[in-house]
């Protein structure tokens, strides 16, 4: 299967502290990985450097095949990024932060995309709106809609659904699953929903203190680890020193 | 560079300025309230020193000029800090936009606010005072230009501080102009100032087009030299400063602190 993303030996130190240790794996085209692991596992570092935000100590990142350091803007138009923690300028009318971003994306026909996404998340009612006025469930759709605004080969999701109700949450799953279905889209995951990884994941990596320590789908770790769901195997893992 | 990118962002922050009393206070009521208090005093001024009628034309052109500084500046800085606050960073530097654009943008946003500001307030004085601007002829373009450009390398320098020390160090993004100020010999001329700051503040290029300026009011002319030096100094402050912000850009990246920033 055609490699999207490719990560060999990325460690990442900070002030002697080695957040991300010497970490290798490969995401193929279409799939959806869960990048596990409890608080300061070193996730977020690790998605920040394949976003190219922060500079690895050492190792490659390749994405579509092309090294991301001599790549990084041609790689930037075709990826995109949500984060629960990362919000669009409040103080900006929803249409406003979705044309904004289309036009750096380059999307043409911009307005018809955003109508588009619009449609598909059910936020053409709160467009016109002031980002800071909406409820977190309404502010996680927009923001998935930014995020695909440049219909994206690789996406990365950075718990979108942890200020969610469970309602609201099931639905941004199935929006997802649809997307993914759809566009055959490459997604890596962070959440601490394990139900949501066995739910949408093909596979998972777990990451504890900078380092990968197991990796599988959602039925391999629960089977190898010999236990009754991923949640336990989480806790396991988390509570490993 | 890419022109799509570069106004994608510069409608990114012209759509704030409708709706933002803040913003619409920072272009027409602020300057304003300086306009009125040092028009009021070269009024006193020309009551007491009737023989000296240059004295309102040279504090209130200096004060227009200075604005030219300040708003440039806060154009870039406050254009990043906007970011910062919104905590859209990350989100902006994840599209494909290049640092360049980036500031291109910034330098974009710093010029919308000086044409409308310099109307607004050229006006104001004419109207208010009888103080024409444009008195000033075709020298106005090397001033302002210079004036400007000063304003990019403030702003810079401020960013850059803000990059490496965070949102603790956003108050310079409004006081760096006020702290350089003194220095700057804006209302005075470089001559009364005490011999070392005479030295910083003639590696200043707006002593000089300040200087120009007075020269232009009190003598009608202008040496070439002042304007060629001027540039000078903003060229080599203008390479100074990109090469921090690009470096300091660098070590966020080393560090890890664009996340940090909007923690």
């Amino acid at each position: 299967m055609e490699k999207i993303l490719s990560v060999k030996n990325l460690s990442k130190t900070f002030n002697g502290v080695r957040a991300v240790n010497n970490i290798s794996f490969s995401v193929a085209k279409g799939e959806i990985v869960g990048l596990l692991g409890p608080n300061g596992a070193g996730k977020t570092t690790t998605i920040q450097m394949i976003l190219g935000l922060i500079k690895p100590t050492r190792g490659t990142i390749t994405v579509f095949g092309k090294n991301l350091e001599t790549h990084r803007m041609e790689i930037l138009s075709e990826v995109n990024f949500s984060s629960a923690y990362i919000s669009l300028p409040g103080n900006l009318k929803v249409w406003e932060n979705l044309y904004t971003f289309a036009r750096l994306y380059g999307v043409k026909n911009y307005k018809k995309r955003v109508e588009e996404l619009a449609r598909f998340f059910e936020i053409t009612p709160l467009l016109s709106k002031l980002y800071v006025r909406l409820s977190s469930g309404q502010a996680t759709r927009v923001n998935l809609a930014k995020a695909l605004l440049n219909s994206p080969k690789l996406l990365f999701l950075d718990e979108p659904t942890s200020s969610l109700d469970p309602d609201i949450a099931d639905r941004v799953r199935k929006l997802l699953k649809k997307i993914q279905k759809e566009q055959a889209l490459t997604i890596l995951y962070t959440t601490h929903n394990m139900i949501e990884v066995e739910e949408l994941c093909d596979r998972a990596i777990f990451i504890h203190q900078g380092k990968i320590v197991t990796e599988g789908t959602p039925k391999q770790l629960i089977k190898r680890f010999g236990l009754k769901d991923l949640n336990e195997v989480f806790i396991k893992i988390a509570r490993k020193s | 560079m890419k022109w799509h990118r570069i106004y994608a962002l510069l409608l990114r922050y012209l759509y704030l300025y409708p709706r933002s009393v803040p913003r619409i206070l920072d272009i027409f009521f602020w300057p304003v309230t300086d306009l009125l208090v040092w028009g009021f005093l070269t009024i006193y001024l020309q009551n007491i020193q009737p023989d000296a009628p240059y004295f309102g034309r040279m504090l209130l052109g200096s004060l227009i000029l200075w604005n030219f500084t300040n708003r440039s500046q806060q154009g870039i800085s406050i254009a990043f800090l906007e970011e910062i606050w919104e905590k859209n960073l990350i989100n902006i530097f994840i599209t494909p936009i290049s640092l360049k654009e980036f500031l291109a943008a910034t330098i974009l946003v710093g010029l919308a606010r000086i044409a409308v500001l310099g109307t607004f307030l050229g006006t104001a004085a004419f109207l208010m005072f009888h103080f024409n601007l444009l008195s000033f002829g075709w020298y106005l373009v090397p001033f302002i230009l210079n004036l400007f450009v000063f304003g990019w390398v403030l702003g810079l320098f401020a960013t850059s501080i803000i990059m490496r020390f965070g949102q603790s160090a956003q108050v310079l993004a409004f006081t760096l102009t006020v702290i350089l100020m003194p220095f700057a010999a804006v209302f005075y001329p470089v001559s009364v100032l005490p011999p070392v700051v005479k030295h910083i503040s003639l590696a200043l290029p707006i002593s000089h087009i300040f200087e120009g300026m007075r020269s232009v009011v009190l003598q009608q002319s202008l040496s070439p030299d002042t304007i060629v030096i001027a540039s000078v100094l903003n060229i080599i402050w203008l390479i100074v400063a990109l090469s921090l912000f690009f470096f300091m850009f660098e070590y966020m990246r080393e560090k890890g602190q664009l996340s940090k920033l909007v923690d």
